[in-house]
């Protein structure tokens, strides 16, 4: 273990979040990957997540669920700051990332963006080829070699459960794949640059059933290798695909805890109002 | 009286026919007619020759030559200082006062008639800077005159671009320059394409503002200080001073052969580009 990440671990211990810390039933500690702490942003100076503190864990997968507007999205932002893009984003806080603070002003952003992958809501190809989309992270991070290349755009798309379906069409136009494809080829993209998290914004709100299951069955495969933070809409999917889950509402975390206790016996009224469908 | 849908539809369907028919058939009447009776003393003779006796005689083939090195030099200076500044204008800069006023400064270039910009030309490159009447001079100034276009219509074209693209880029860890060569240009191209072509076309038919700055010579320009003259100003003082209508129509053919060759071959150039990309 480094450095960082024993910090962190030691943040942890000394019990520094309350009602947030990992649960008794884990055996040994659990690595803190990243750390929220106390983490507010606003946007033109009205707040849009308040005050977050949590932790995500190596290798878990954790399910962001509520109501529309509640700064989910800008939640998952925050850990890569693609929300930097913005011109009116402010934020206070901080988010360290093994340790490190991810808002310092020596912290590389590319690399940073390399290391928390992000998975969008609805695919965005680029318009070009399917290998071209997969080998574009690789390729900026400076990777030239083309056997490296081709390694790392078979096993990505392998890791996306599409290579399959599309390992044929390679070279073809990636606006040319279907819905599903094209999300699962967004999948592998982010897979190329070989992140630490991989972060994702409602990866199926617009996909059929069957291209959903393979999506969720690629992350869980994929929980191995990296932690997942997975945003959705769909209480079932959080339900399904996550090992914990967190409420937010109105930028506020209401809870957070393992899925099968948030689900059964959520310890805030709103949890249980918002799972059973009486709001939101 | 109440008319019935079908009726206007009927009545607004021809009336657009025929504005759209008037449009080209005045279009195809001009060019037509030029054609008509420029064509004929079109000769291989007419290209290469030197003019004889003030143009009455001979050919155009130095103006030919001057055309291509004044227009050319023009938009190979401005094309990459325009595109530049319009990548500095949308992806390196905030929206602001500066901006706006950058803009607003580049409408009002584009909307100067070229006589300023010739006048302009002379007084600064030919006088003060001591470049006399020459290709360079020419170049320079038509490249002030055509640098808004270009910016203008590049902005528009990086605008185009979806927001989402550039998010996925930084998203993959793709640094702002990189996503701007690898993203915002490459999808950006056929709009930048168009904006360049309109700008060898404005370079290649300008009159006033060569007249002033490039000069009038028959020779052929040894070098880019030699005065040289273009075909447009060639045919504008063939006409003007009564020398020679025929080789003043024929002249003119070449100009009109030569701009649509250029604007065929960059559309052509850019349809494959883009069937390549997409």
């Amino acid at each position: 273990m480094d450095m960082a990440s024993r910090n962190s671990e030691i943040k942890l211990q000394k019990g520094e979040m309350p009602g947030t810390a990992g649960q008794a039933d884990q055996a040994q500690i659990r690595q803190v990957k990243i750390f929220m702490e106390n983490f507010s942003v606003f946007y033109n100076n009205m707040p849009v997540l308040k005050d977050i503190t949590m932790e995500i864990f190596s290798g878990e997968r954790l399910a962001i669920i509520g109501p529309a507007n509640s700064g989910k999205t800008t939640l998952l932002r925050s850990l890569n700051r693609l929300n930097d893009l913005h011109a009116d984003f402010s934020h206070t806080g901080r988010i360290f990332l093994d340790g490190q603070d991810i808002y310092q002003a020596q912290m590389e952003v590319a690399s940073l963006r390399r290391r928390v992958g992000m998975v969008y809501a609805v695919p965005i190809p680029l318009p070009r080829s399917v290998y071209d989309n997969v080998a574009y992270g690789p390729r900026m991070a400076g990777v030239r070699s083309r056997t490296r290349l081709d390694e790392l755009v078979e096993s990505s798309l392998r890791s996306a459960f599409v290579w399959e379906e599309i390992k044929d069409r390679l070279e073809e136009s990636a606006l040319n794949l279907s819905g599903g494809q094209q999300q699962r080829m967004c999948l592998a993209r982010v897979l190329a640059l070989e992140p630490e998290v991989l972060i994702l914004d409602e990866p199926c709100s617009g996909l059929d059933p069957i291209s959903t299951a393979k999506i969720e069955e690629a992350l869980d495969d994929l929980k191995r290798k990296y932690s997942v933070v997975l945003v959705t809409n769909n209480t079932k999917q959080a339900a399904r695909a996550s090992d914990r889950t967190g409420f937010l509402l109105m930028g506020d975390l209401i809870e957070v805890g393992p899925t099968s206790k948030v689900f059964t016996n959520p310890s805030d009224r709103r949890t249980a109002d918002y799972i059973t469908g009486h709001f939101g | 009286m109440r008319i019935s849908p079908s009726v206007s539809q009927r009545v607004v369907v021809a009336g657009l026919w025929s504005l759209a028919i008037l449009t080209i058939g005045v279009l195809l009447f001009i060019i037509g007619y030029i054609l008509a009776r420029g064509l004929p003393n079109v000769t291989w003779e007419f290209l290469a020759d030197s003019p004889r006796r003030m143009g009455k005689e001979g050919g155009v083939f130095p103006m030919i030559v001057s055309t291509f090195m004044v227009a050319g030099l023009a938009v190979a200076l401005a094309a990459p200082i325009g595109v530049m500044t319009a990548v500095y204008l949308t992806e390196y800069t905030r929206e602001g006062k500066l901006t706006a006023l950058i803009r607003f400064g580049a409408d009002c270039l584009a909307g100067i008639p070229s006589i300023i910009f010739g006048l302009f030309g002379f007084v600064f490159f030919v006088i003060a800077l001591g470049m006399g009447l020459s290709v360079i001079s020419g170049a320079l100034t038509l490249a002030l005159m055509v640098l808004p276009t270009i910016i203008r219509t590049t902005e528009e074209a990086i605008k185009a671009v979806p927001k989402t693209y550039r998010e996925v880029s930084y998203g993959l860890g793709g640094t702002r320059w990189q996503t701007v060569r690898h993203v915002v240009l490459r999808s950006a191209i056929p709009g930048i394409c168009t904006g360049i072509v309109l700008a060898i076309g404005r370079s290649v038919s300008e009159t006033a503002a060569v007249m002033l700055t490039a000069g009038s010579s028959l020779q052929l320009p040894q070098s880019l200080l030699d005065s040289s003259r273009t075909m447009s100003l060639h045919f504008y003082i063939l006409s003007r001073e009564g020398i020679s209508m025929p080789a003043a129509f024929a002249t003119a053919s070449i100009l009109i052969i030569a701009v649509l060759a250029i604007n065929v071959a960059a559309y052509w150039l850019m349809s494959r580009f883009v069937a390549r990309v997409a």
